[in-house]
């Protein structure tokens, strides 16, 4: 070889291992700089929310603010309250038509500290009958270049619960709640995102409503039916896995996909699904589509009716813990406005539709075995129809991101 | 010596603790940190549906999205 090429190839030689020592330093400053966790960007929302179905009508605002400082700390505020107006079928069955108020207040804050966000929180909800308190801890860190995010989280509420009857409210009990969460998201490629999540939940104390009854078949003589009140078992834990994924199409929408599979100590085993298709129409406007499909299995100790008094220790005729699926469709639109307000980045309006349809397998529309004027029932108790209904569901909101 | 500096600083660079190399670098993740990809987008409605489906399904837990895996703020 000429003494002149196997110079160059000296000289290429080198500059090849002085570009791969720079492209790898460049690699590893730029991934030990690049913090993928950010805290969250500064908004403030107002949203009026409503629910009607089953003859429970629940609406009222929502106002969250959020700040940061430096990008390194990030507080929020939550007020948000209910206001309900209930003639459910439990209540039509075995109470009264009733109206009543929640009120919650949320504070927290992100803490950006290195490359981990550290969560903290707090929610106080109180009503006529029941009070909570919840505080919760999170962190997150970024793992393989920011492609990998872990986050845990762990929340204990401590709750409170009365019953009202007239203007006498009596303590029932306490009820401890606590919530240990992994999740686990992963970047797949520049247009696909993967995540999982697994959620335990432990419950200890009072958990029935004490409003609620079962209802049981009286002794010869005392009527057709009786009711009573719930027993329930003063612990429950339960289990949640959830995969989630969201895909970006070749133009700009997305395909979002879900899963999960939750079971319990009380014998339930649920699943739902959901398909959402985010679309954008030019650069203001966010369409967004919505199906979900949902299903559970009874909880052992639930019966629609008990074939005699204290039949077991435990005993519950809540429809949310019979076997029954719910099916759920959704539009949404979001619409960033075009004109500039001072000291706002932008600002847009959101409306969320949600309807909803439930169906009962095992729990039976118990007034249609009622007599009504003097007429006999349409239906013998224990056959009559099993129960469904339907509810919309909305979300109006404004957004301001400052 | 150059050689096993420079593989020590790209897994140093990547995982750490694995021999794959991160594939998607932040200056490709355009289309993750648009909206429309967000698990999440917007948490105040979010919240209220997910109160709306806790209150009358008796599953509960793992409802959110784990969190942005997304290096795109």
């Amino acid at each position: 070889m000429p003494k002149a090429v196997r110079e160059a190839a000296v000289a290429a030689g080198d500059l090849m291992k002085k570009l791969s020592v720079l492209v790898a330093l460049l690699a590893f400053f730029s991934a030990a700089n690049t913090f993928a966790l950010v805290v969250p960007e500064d908004r403030a929302d107002i949203l009026y929310h409503a629910y009607d179905g089953g003859g429970v009508t629940v609406d009222g605002p929502s106002v969250l603010v959020r700040k940061g400082y430096k990008e390194k700390v990030s507080a929020y505020a939550n007020y948000y309250q209910d206001m309900v107006s209930s003639a459910s079928i439990d209540v039509l069955t075995s109470g009264s038509k009733y109206s009543e108020e929640r009120t919650e207040y949320s504070v927290g804050m992100d803490y950006l500290a290195d490359r981990a966000l550290i969560s903290l929180g707090y929610t106080n909800s109180s009503e006529s009958d029941y009070d909570a308190k919840t505080v919760s801890f999170g962190i997150s860190q970024d793992f393989f270049g920011d492609m990998t995010t872990l986050a845990l989280g762990y929340s204990r509420g401590d709750d409170e619960v009365r019953k009202n009857e007239g203007d006498i409210s009596t303590y029932q009990g306490d009820a401890q709640r606590q919530r240990y969460s992994l999740g686990l998201s992963q970047i797949l490629t520049r247009s696909w995102i993967i995540s999982l999540s697994a959620e335990t939940v432990v419950d200890d104390g009072f958990l029935r409503n004490p409003y609620r009854q079962i209802r049981y078949l009286p002794a010869e003589g005392a009527g057709d039916v009786a009711f009573a009140a719930e027993a329930y078992p003063e612990t429950r834990n339960s289990d949640a896995f959830a995969l989630r994924t969201i895909y970006y199409l070749p133009y700009r929408a997305s395909i979002r996909l879900e899963g999960r599979a939750f079971n319990d100590s009380w014998g339930i085993k649920a699943e739902n699904y959901e398909i959402r298709y985010v679309h954008s129409i030019r650069s203001r406007m966010i369409l967004e589509l919505k199906a979900r499909t949902y299903s559970q299995t009874q909880a052992d100790f639930y019966s629609d009716l008990f074939l005699y008094e204290n039949a077991f220790e435990f005993m519950a005729r809540d429809k949310e813990l019979s076997t029954y699926s719910a099916n759920s469709f959704g539009l949404g639109v979001t619409y960033e406005f075009g004109f500039k307000i001072p000291l706002i980045k932008k600002h847009s309006a959101s409306l969320y539709w949600d309807f909803i349809q439930f169906d009962y397998d095992n729990f039976r529309n118990a007034l249609l075995s009622r007599s009504e004027d003097g007429q006999p029932p349409e239906y013998r108790i224990g056959e009559e129809p099993t129960y469904s209904f339907d509810a919309n569901v909305i979300r109006l909101f404004y957004t301001v991101n400052y | 010596m150059l050689r096993p500096i420079c593989v020590f600083l790209a897994l140093l660079a990547g995982s750490g603790c694995s021999s794959l190399q991160p594939w998607v670098k932040p200056y490709e993740r355009g289309q993750l940190a648009d909206p429309i990809m967000a698990f999440d987008r917007d948490p105040i409605a979010t919240k209220y549906l997910m109160h709306v489906y806790e209150a009358r399904e008796a599953a509960r837990g793992a409802e959110g999205g784990a969190g942005g895996g997304c290096g795109c703020g």
